[in-house]
Order: C-alpha cells, then structure tokens, then sequence
C-alpha cells in the first residue's frame, strides 16, 4: 500500500544521490513541485530520464542535480531552447553532463518494456537516422520470424519514478486524466515511485475505464495543490504558457537564473 | 483579384492546401500545426489531426503553444497513452501524412533538428529528435514546411536526425514496410518537390512574386528548377482572414494565460 507523505520526506527517504529518476509527464502533469523539492535537498549525480526534459530538467540541471540525461526531445514547447541544458550540455556548467538521446517512440516502448518486466524493446524505427551513431544503446535486430531489420533499445526501469496526478482517494489509489502520458508505464517501471497529487479525497470518481494507479502499486503518495505549475492539471488549472515563454529571459543568464531560483525554490519551502 | 498578404502567410496557406478532408495527419508543433488547423478551418473540416501527446482526431480553437495544452485533450474525440500512440496508431499504419518542420534540411529532404557543428562539441544544440524520426518512416507520406534561408536549406545537414532519402536519395530503397517519404517541401518563397528517380529536391512552383533569384540565393546548394514551373495560387481572402483570425486568437489566448 502507498504511505501518505509529506513531499519533503517522500523525496527525503526515495531519492538518493546517484539515483536513476524519470519524472514524468507529458507537458500535461509535469511534477514542479517534486522537482523543486529535490532542488532544495540538493540531490546530486542523478541520472534524470524523461522524454521531453521541459523546465523541470532545466531547473534541475541549472540546480547542478544531474549528472546524466537521458531524453528525446530537449526544447521548450513553442519557445526555443531549454538553456540550463545547453549551457551544461556546451559548456559543461554548473557540471558536465552526459546525454543519450532517443526518439520519442523509442522512448515510449522503452517504458512500455520496463512496465512490462522486459529487458528490451523492440520497434520499426530510427531508419537512417544517425541517432544510433551516437547512442550506443540502439541496436538493430533481426526478426525471427520475418527477417525484418528491427530498432532495440533497452527498457528503462529506474530507481523512483515521480509522477502528479488529478487525485488520490484516501487509501492511496490515483487517478490520472487527460493527457496521460507514460506515466502508469513509469511507475510500473520503477522500483519505487512517489505521486504527488492536487488532492486527496473520499471518493476518486473514475469512470470503469480511467487510469487509476492502484495504490499497492505505488510507494508514496504526497498532497502537492498546484503541484504541476506552470504545466497544468486538466480539471485544476492550465498551462501558463506565459511563464513558459518568460522562462527563455530567466533562463538565458546564469545569474538571473540563480537569482529566480533563490527566490522561487530555496526560499519557498515544501507545499 | 489580388490582396496583400506576408510571406509567411503565403506559406502557411500553401502548406494548408496540401491537406485534405480524407487524410490522417500527425502534426508536428509550430508551423505545420498552424497549417493544419488552417485547413480544417478552411477547405478541409474533415482532417483528422493527431498530435504526440496522445490526442486523436482534436479540433482546437487556438493553436497550442505545446503539443499537450490542454485544449488539444479537450477537443479531442479521445485521448490514448503515448506508447498507444507510437506504437498503434503511427507504426500500426494509421497515419496517411505526417506534417513536419525542421531547424535544417538538406537536398535530398533529410532533417536536422539535432544539432549545429559536431556531436560531441556542438555550436548550436537543438531540442533534438522527438516524434519526428518514427513519423518521417511509419507515415504513409511526410509533408515539411519551414521557412527558406541559406542557414536551413544546406546542401548536407549536420546530422541526420530524421530521414528524407539520406545522403544517397536511396535510403529508403528495398526497406520494407515504411511509408514514401517526403512528397512536398513548402517554404515562404516556393513549394519543392523530391525528383522522381534521384530524389533530390527540384523547384515545381515559385509563390507570386518571387523570383529564381531569391530561391538560388536562399538556398545552400545548386538548386534545380522544373521544366515546367508553376507560379503558386495566391491566398484566397477567406484563407487569410481565418488564418489571421487563428493567430490574433492563439496570441490573445497564450498572453492572458496565468
């Protein structure tokens, strides 16, 4: 059964330095406030996975919490560039950082695998692409069964997977709407995993086919209101996509960067 | 009759006219996703538009900034996981036209949305691969819109992040089960198309206006004109006015968002 925590001592006891992360969410769901919160207990040498790194990574890597990335697409939605990213990935600052860099479709079947206790999988992808020239974790194989060449990367299973959802009921099972992502891939991938959630109620009020994660499948779960901002949680509040866009200015310049950071994450504690 | 209108607006009308009610695109963020929805709101209503984050068949009222805001979902006929994406509705066969922009593009249509310079020291690192390497093969066909200049249209991209017909024009020969490829090129001065037997991209049809001289000179390589070049319709005022609706719209939407 998941153990209802308060963020702070769900990061505190799941996350350890060098851990292997995917914090997940796609656009929709994004875990600000987790990632904030890993920001402030100073987590280091974390190998940070998710498809699209989005702010959360930028923050994080601008924090100097990751070590490695492991991603497919590295830009902020609409705007440009993610620059906490290129300034670590160009200029190795705050820290070095190595990448390896998928597609978005082998990324999904690489969680789709982990979820499903497989080693690796298996796809009709990355033809031509150079992407294999640089990623030693795509190889091609034959099918036994027609001959075709086959793109196979290995599933990913981490150490915690962090994910935010709509609501938990009070016994710990979690309902996720809307865009949902590979976040029920994740969290059955991981070892451990903690749910942040807009709230906790009596009843979730799923319909017989929603995406409830139940909570004997997850470690933890944490109240966070608000706790995907500035992405949004479908039902609570929407994409700020204004501050997605004033975050190209603030994360342009380190110092004003670390100036937004001081403000906005060390000195607001957990929610 | 003749209206003023942009160059960027020549190109997002052109891009739109190549949609139609009968196909199944998956739209690619940004400028294919504002040509797109300018052809659902225009000649095509009944286009279906996927977008990665998982949305099926979604009629937008702005334009979304990410390819999961909100209004994607809620407009959507349904929404499935992004594995379920991928894996059933795109490499199962469902996708009649992928709709792509790129950062470079090369003669023979491959895309670069990796990176400038070499791998390992990058000049200028870009977001990367995301849907596009898997749309660009397991869409039927693949149409690309992006703007015209010397520092996109190079004659080899740095790094092929998604493949057109590779460094050959013949990568895609003798693969089994992947789709045509790209079929059209819509740019803000002209639309290109892939030459039949070697693949590389050849001017079919100069936008009102634009000259041989204007494509030579934004292009990185010697680029070669059709026997027969067409001169691209103009925008209709209806295109424009729907497409200038769209975008005061989506602009007004994204400012007030907090």
């Amino acid at each position: 059964m998941a153990e209802f925590l308060s963020l702070q001592e769900a990061v505190s006891r799941h996350i350890n330095n060098g851990d292997t992360v995917c914090m997940e969410g796609f656009t929709h769901l994004i875990p600000f406030a987790a990632g904030h919160e890993i920001i402030r207990q100073k987590k280091r040498d974390l190998t940070l996975i998710r498809m699209t790194p989005d702010l959360i990574y930028d923050q994080m890597i601008g924090a100097g919490c990751a070590k490695k990335l492991i991603f497919s697409w590295g830009g902020n939605p609409g705007v440009g560039s993610l620059h906490r990213l290129r300034d670590a990935v160009e200029k190795g600052w705050p820290n070095k950082l190595e990448i390896l860099e998928h597609s978005h479709a082998a990324m999904a079947c690489a969680y789709e695998a982990g979820a499903a206790g497989l080693p690796l999988a298996v796809l009709r992808g990355y033809i031509g692409s150079d992407l294999p020239k640089v990623n030693d974790q795509i190889k091609f194989i034959e099918c036994p069964f027609t001959g075709e060449r086959l793109a196979a990367v290995p599933s990913i299973r981490p150490d915690v997977a962090v994910i935010h959802a709509q609501r938990a009921d009070r016994k710990g099972n979690v309902l996720i709407e809307g865009i949902v992502g590979i976040q029920k891939e994740v969290v059955l991938a991981a070892k451990r995993s903690i749910v942040t959630v807009e709230e906790i109620v009596d009843d979730l009020g799923a319909s017989v086919n929603a995406c409830v994660l139940p909570s004997w499948a997850i470690t933890a779960v944490a109240e966070a209101p608000k706790g995907a901002s500035p992405s949004y949680a479908l039902g609570y509040y929407d994409r700020d996509n204004a501050f997605y866009k004033k975050w190209d200015g603030i994360a342009r310049d380190r110092d004003t960067f670390q100036a937004w950071l001081k403000e906005n994450v060390f000195e607001k504690g957990a929610a | 009759m003749s209206f003023e209108f942009t160059s960027s607006e020549m190109m997002s009308v052109t891009a739109a006219r190549a949609l139609t009610s009968d196909m199944t695109c998956f739209v690619g963020i940004g400028l294919p996703s504002e040509a797109a929805n300018l052809a659902r709101l225009t000649h095509a209503p009944d286009v279906t538009l996927i977008y990665e984050s998982g949305t099926l068949q979604t009629k937008p009222d702005v334009l979304p900034l990410s390819i999961g805001d909100g209004e994607l979902c809620e407009s959507a006929l349904t929404t499935v996981a992004v594995p379920e994406m991928f894996r059933y509705w795109l490499q199962g066969g469902h996708i009649s036209v992928g709709f792509l922009g790129t950062a470079q593009i090369d003669r023979y249509a491959n895309l670069n949305t990796t990176l400038i310079g070499d791998y390992r020291e990058p000049k200028v690192r870009l977001p990367g691969g995301g849907g596009a390497p898997e749309i660009a093969t397991n869409a039927k066909e693949v149409f690309i819109t992006v703007k015209h200049s010397k520092r996109t249209f190079v004659k080899d991209v740095d790094f092929v992040t998604t493949v057109g017909f590779g460094r050959d024009g013949k990568a895609r020969d003798n693969v089994p089960n992947i789709g045509r490829g790209p079929t059209v090129v819509i740019t803000d001065l002209c639309i290109l198309k892939p030459d039949p037997d070697t693949k590389e991209l050849v001017v079919t049809s100069l936008h009102p206006n634009v000259t041989r001289e204007q494509v030579i000179e934004a292009t990185g390589w010697e680029i070669r004109f059709a026997d027969q070049l067409e001169t691209t319709p103009e925008p209709s005022a209806k295109e424009l006015d729907v497409l200038r609706d769209l975008k005061a719209r989506t602009d007004a939407h994204h400012a007030g968002q907090q």
